[in-house]
């Protein structure tokens, strides 16, 4: 569904992804894991066409070339991404964020049905449908930051940090939605600093270090090899695992 | 109410805060006693963030009293409540980035009376970018620096102010498992330094790892309060909070 090649991006003279290449499958959650710093957001907005990349990528979505897209035009054609520190609107209303995300026309014609799916998922969206987005607690605008993502109608869903500032029922609520999500057929790119959680829903997943893809493995695989238990999913802390 | 023993640092008395008809905080009550770590919990909205805005007079309370070593603090004004020994994080961090480590501490110490001497406010620089694990970075600017850095500079500006109460609000979120054990050890160093700390955190193996005591909130008001073992045990808790994450999980 998602296919990524040869995906390079700079920031100066740092090299901030060389080489990337990876895929998302439809119906499938893969997690990129990785240390602050190892270029996971980047891949995210590069892929999303948020950030200029170096010259010489191919970005494939359902067989399509869209690698010399603007972002909006990305959207269009079935990939949203859910950024890093929310990015909603903060002076327009709950509902009108969400309008916005289903102004793809992609996403005009189930946009009723998919505002209830998102308001069925966070039904504290709906109680503040009528309030200023930026009025509410963190961890509501991020709910809403993710909702309104979904309204876009994605084929391809990427997701960065998409449980911070949850509580850890929330956290559970949001996990069991992206399941469902999976289940409709959409292909999910998640990064959680969380590796445990990640790797609790996710099919497969990408180790990224220093802006390069250094191992790829199922997900059951990559939770027991070592190197990756080692680096990110921590020794001394016992995680809190979502119970499935 | 009030923990065993000594003047509490902090006492809040019958809080409110309402924004147009929705009632954020109500008749919220607890104390923090000197050296205390106390964790603020509650789902989303449950009014964590409005509170510790009420106590460092980001807003100002309805009606209320906040006391921080026996002096009322409500409805002033929040620089004068950072000179009173108050000094907060917030959930976003917002560092001055087109300055380096240096000046964003400077920034803090500059509104500070008395002023230190500039000879001297270097020292102290030093010193608080050691104490947060910056030493050597102080000419970094602070966009250049990683997730858990600005985290650390945020921390370092905080305790510019050598605050007696640090309210950090969601300090530890975004990091990663072994950077939240880097975190929870500079935490806990603070405490030892004396620091009374309150937490507005999710991380559930921090607050283990941190509060003596927690204070849970639902809809802007205190539903439970204890130490932290028995609170994460709450039933109401677990229903309202926790989800389906056991308490010892």
């Amino acid at each position: 569904m998602l296919e990524v090649k040869n995906l390079r991006l700079a920031y100066g003279l740092h090299r901030a992804l060389d080489a990337v290449a990876l895929n998302v499958n439809s119906g499938e959650i893969v997690t990129i894991l990785g240390a602050n710093g190892a270029g996971k957001t980047s891949l995210l907005k590069a892929i999303a066409g948020v950030v200029r990349t170096l010259p010489g990528k191919q970005v494939r979505l359902a067989g399509r070339d869209i690698s010399a897209l603007p972002a909006h035009e990305i959207v269009e054609s079935g990939l949203a991404l859910v950024p890093e520190g929310r990015g909603i609107f903060g002076d327009l209303t709950v509902k009108e964020n969400l309008l916005l995300g289903a102004n793809p026309k992609r996403a005009r014609d189930g946009e009723t049905a998919r505002r209830e799916q998102v308001l069925e998922l966070f039904p504290r969206l709906r109680e503040r449908a009528a309030q200023i987005a930026r009025t509410m607690s963190g961890g509501e605008q991020q709910m809403l930051a993710v909702g309104r993502a979904l309204m876009s109608n994605p084929d391809i869903l990427l997701l960065d940090e998409p449980s911070l500032g949850l509580s850890p029922a929330m956290v559970q609520e949001l996990f069991a939605t992206l399941r469902r999500v999976r289940e409709a057929g959409v292909g999910l790119l998640l990064v959680e600093q969380n590796a445990q959680e990640s790797l609790g829903i996710a099919d497969r997943g990408y180790v990224l270090e220093n802006g390069v893809i250094v191992g790829h493995g199922s997900a059951d695989q990559l939770k027991s090899d070592p190197a990756v238990q080692r680096a990110y999913l921590g020794g001394g802390l016992p995680a809190a695992a979502p119970s499935s | 109410m009030s923990p065993e023993g000594g003047t509490p640092v902090l006492e809040v008395d019958g809080l409110r805060r309402a924004f147009g008809g929705l009632v954020a905080v109500n008749d919220l009550g607890f104390a923090v006693a000197q050296g205390e770590i106390m964790g603020l919990l509650g789902p989303n909205g449950s009014g964590k963030t409005t509170a510790l805005n009420l106590m460092s007079g980001v807003l100002r309370p309805d009606t209320g009293t906040i006391r921080l070593m026996g002096r009322d603090i409500a409805g002033l004004a929040s620089y004068r409540i950072a000179r009173l020994g108050l000094a907060r994080t917030f959930q976003l961090v917002r560092m001055l980035d087109g300055m380096d480590c240096r000046e964003n501490i400077k920034a803090g110490l500059a509104f500070q009376k008395p002023h230190l001497p500039a000879a001297e406010a270097e020292v102290r620089i030093d010193t608080l970018l050691d104490r947060v694990g910056l030493a050597g970075h102080d000419r970094r600017p602070a966009a250049d620096l990683t997730y858990i850095d600005r985290k650390r500079l945020e921390l370092a500006r905080a305790l510019a102010a050598k605050p007696l109460l640090l309210l950090l609000d969601e300090w530890l979120a975004g990091l990663n498992p072994s950077e939240l054990m880097i975190g929870i050890d500079l935490i806990r160093s603070l405490k030892a330094d004396g620091i009374t700390i309150v937490l507005v955190e999710h991380v559930m193996n921090a607050v283990r790892a941190l509060c003596d005591r927690c204070v849970v909130m639902s809809s802007g008001r205190k539903i439970v309060e204890g130490p932290t073992a028995d609170v994460l045990n709450d039933a109401a808790v677990v229903k309202a909070y926790l989800g389906g994450v056991a308490a010892d999980a």
